[in-house]
């Protein structure tokens, strides 16, 4: 049996829950809304995050583009997502959605321009 | 002199809105001043996610947030000037503004719309001891040399205050391979969002040391470590706390000041509290015909409020210039009392068939479990429980119309918190 301490981030109120995982069972106590219950199974079992960062562009009017995963990715996946995401130089043109990481770390998912930035003079 | 109906002082989140909602009321005549080289403001820089849920519901990166507003500006065929500062507003409403292929040129405006957004609290303003090393930046500087310019700004780093952007930055100079030893923050509380102290401190074992401040910055030519302590209820330093950290980088995260230099210009009455104007509930300021909005009014946790608030104020500038406005000079003032620090609006207009009213607030500290009372006298208007209260993070209150149809012109009504 595990047992986890997190703060809700669905409200301001931010409960302290408690969490314990007994094989295919979890418990959330602390809660005091159905959101807290589902936010702190899903923080122990499955959780996901947005990464976002940048990319250098070569001739573009600013120095670098930003992009975020095209979706969720789980989040003991993100710092190899970064990792993906470091090695990665565009050129300008780029226009906002353009995707940047094809499969980021093997994830699936894209990472994608958030920002358009043109070419310079 | 050049005239236009309304122009705009500033072309971010709340400079868009109000130009979009202005237009959409049927003013042809807008005039956006922005001094960067693009609309967007601040959030050009803000690349993380999380903006936008309440507007769009869904989670946008700051600059996709500023992309909506822009297309909508963009549509609408609305006019707008980059790269040119604003250097004056006259009380009769002349704008001086300033660019490399005009010059300086002075255009008289039916309504301006103040919308120059915030500043961040400089070192100079923190009284923190030590030389003046290289290596010390507000959060914001580093976001803007990391996300824009692209620059490496350190690898060890201390941050001072939990401020939103220096929360964020925590996280983001993480994921670029710094090491973020610790965020000293001198209240006993967090400034930052929930949301940010979770996914940006706890997600990578980050302390936050709360009623902690920075003693001592230690270096000549570069920040070689910081010292910190912990603090007293007087928030002095209490020796024999004192810990030292190396370090290359010192953050500061340590508040947002309303920019409002232009406004005093204009003669605009500011709020000894938030550091922006005076407003009524059209958000129109002292100063006949000047309106304010967004970070420059009251500073914001999340933009969304902006966007909602900076379109009230174009829909009132509209009605201003079309003459359509409902004030008829009878006003009602509200005052703040109780652990409420300020309400936006500061005052109300009585008008015969009022319309709702949303106050913002903030509190002076951590309150659980109390009730938001509004009275006017003894009377009690309205009464709202609360579970909790934070001083960072905003309050919404709505006045509903049989409220204010109830009221004196002249009267002053309390907006405090009771058991």
């Amino acid at each position: 049996m595990e047992k986890y301490e997190l703060t809700c981030i669905q409200c301001p109120i931010g409960c302290p829950l408690s969490v314990t995982v007994d094989g295919q069972t979890v418990a959330v106590t602390g809660n005091t809304c159905p959101r807290g219950a589902i936010y702190g199974e899903k923080e122990v079992t499955a959780p996901t995050r947005t990464v976002t960062s940048t990319v250098p562009v070569t001739g573009g009017v600013i120095a670098r583009v930003s992009v975020k995963t095209a979706s969720d990715v789980a989040k003991g996946k993100v710092l190899e997502v970064m990792r993906a995401i470091r090695c990665a130089v565009v050129t300008a043109p780029v226009y906002s959605g353009d995707v940047i990481v094809t499969d980021a770390a093997g994830t699936g998912v894209d990472v994608i321009a958030t920002k358009t930035v043109l070419r310079r003079g | 002199m050049k005239q236009h109906d309304i122009v705009i002082i500033g072309g971010g989140p709340a400079g868009l809105a109000a130009a979009v909602a202005a237009w959409d009321a049927g003013v042809r005549d807008v005039l956006i001043l922005e001094r960067d080289d693009s609309l967007g403001g601040i959030l050009n820089q803000c690349i993380h996610n999380g903006f936008g849920l309440h507007t769009f519901k869904e989670e946008l990166t700051g600059p996709e947030y500023a992309d909506r507003f822009v297309r909508q500006v963009e549509e609408r065929g609305i006019p707008y000037k980059l790269r040119t500062i604003v250097a004056d507003v006259s009380p009769e409403r002349d704008v001086l503004y300033v660019n490399s292929e005009e010059g300086a040129v002075s255009v008289r405006a039916g309504a301006v719309i103040l919308a120059m957004g915030c500043r961040e609290r400089p070192r100079g303003a923190l009284g923190l001891p030590g030389f003046r090393p290289a290596g010390v930046y507000t959060a914001g500087t580093a976001q803007r040399l990391m996300n824009i310019e692209g620059c490496r700004v350190g690898k060890e780093v201390v941050i001072l205050g939990s401020g939103d952007i220096g929360l964020i930055m925590a996280r983001r100079m993480t994921l670029e391979g710094a090491t973020v030893k610790l965020v000293a923050e001198l209240m006993p509380y967090s400034g930052g969002l929930k949301r940010n102290i979770v996914q940006c401190l706890d997600d990578y074992g980050i302390p936050l040391r709360l009623s902690h401040t920075v003693t001592r910055i230690h270096g000549k030519e570069r920040v070689e470590a910081v010292t910190i302590a912990a603090v007293d209820e007087a928030r002095r330093p209490i020796p024999g706390t004192e810990e030292t950290y190396t370090c290359d980088t010192l953050l500061l995260s340590c508040g947002l000041l309303p920019e409002n230099e232009l406004s005093k210009k204009a003669g605009v009455r500011l709020s000894r509290v938030t550091g922006g104007p005076e407003v009524d509930d059209s958000l129109e300021t002292s100063v006949a015909g000047v309106f304010a909005c967004g970070n420059v009014l009251h500073v914001h946790d999340l933009v969304d409020f902006v966007s909602e608030e900076a379109a009230r104020a174009g829909r009132q500038a509209a009605a201003y210039v079309g003459g359509t406005s409902a004030r008829q000079g009878r006003t009602v003032t509200i005052r703040a009392e109780n652990g409420v620090r300020y309400t936006v609006p500061q005052r109300l207009n009585m008008t015969d068939e009022p319309e709702p009213v949303t106050l913002r607030f903030r509190v002076g500290d951590v309150y659980r479990d109390r009730s938001l009372v509004v009275r006017a006298g003894e009377r009690e208007l309205r009464r709202v429980k609360k579970r909790i209260l934070t001083p960072g993070e905003m309050g919404e209150l709505t006045l509903p119309a049989a409220v204010l149809a109830g009221l004196e012109a002249g009267a002053e009504i309390r907006v405090g918190l009771e058991d």
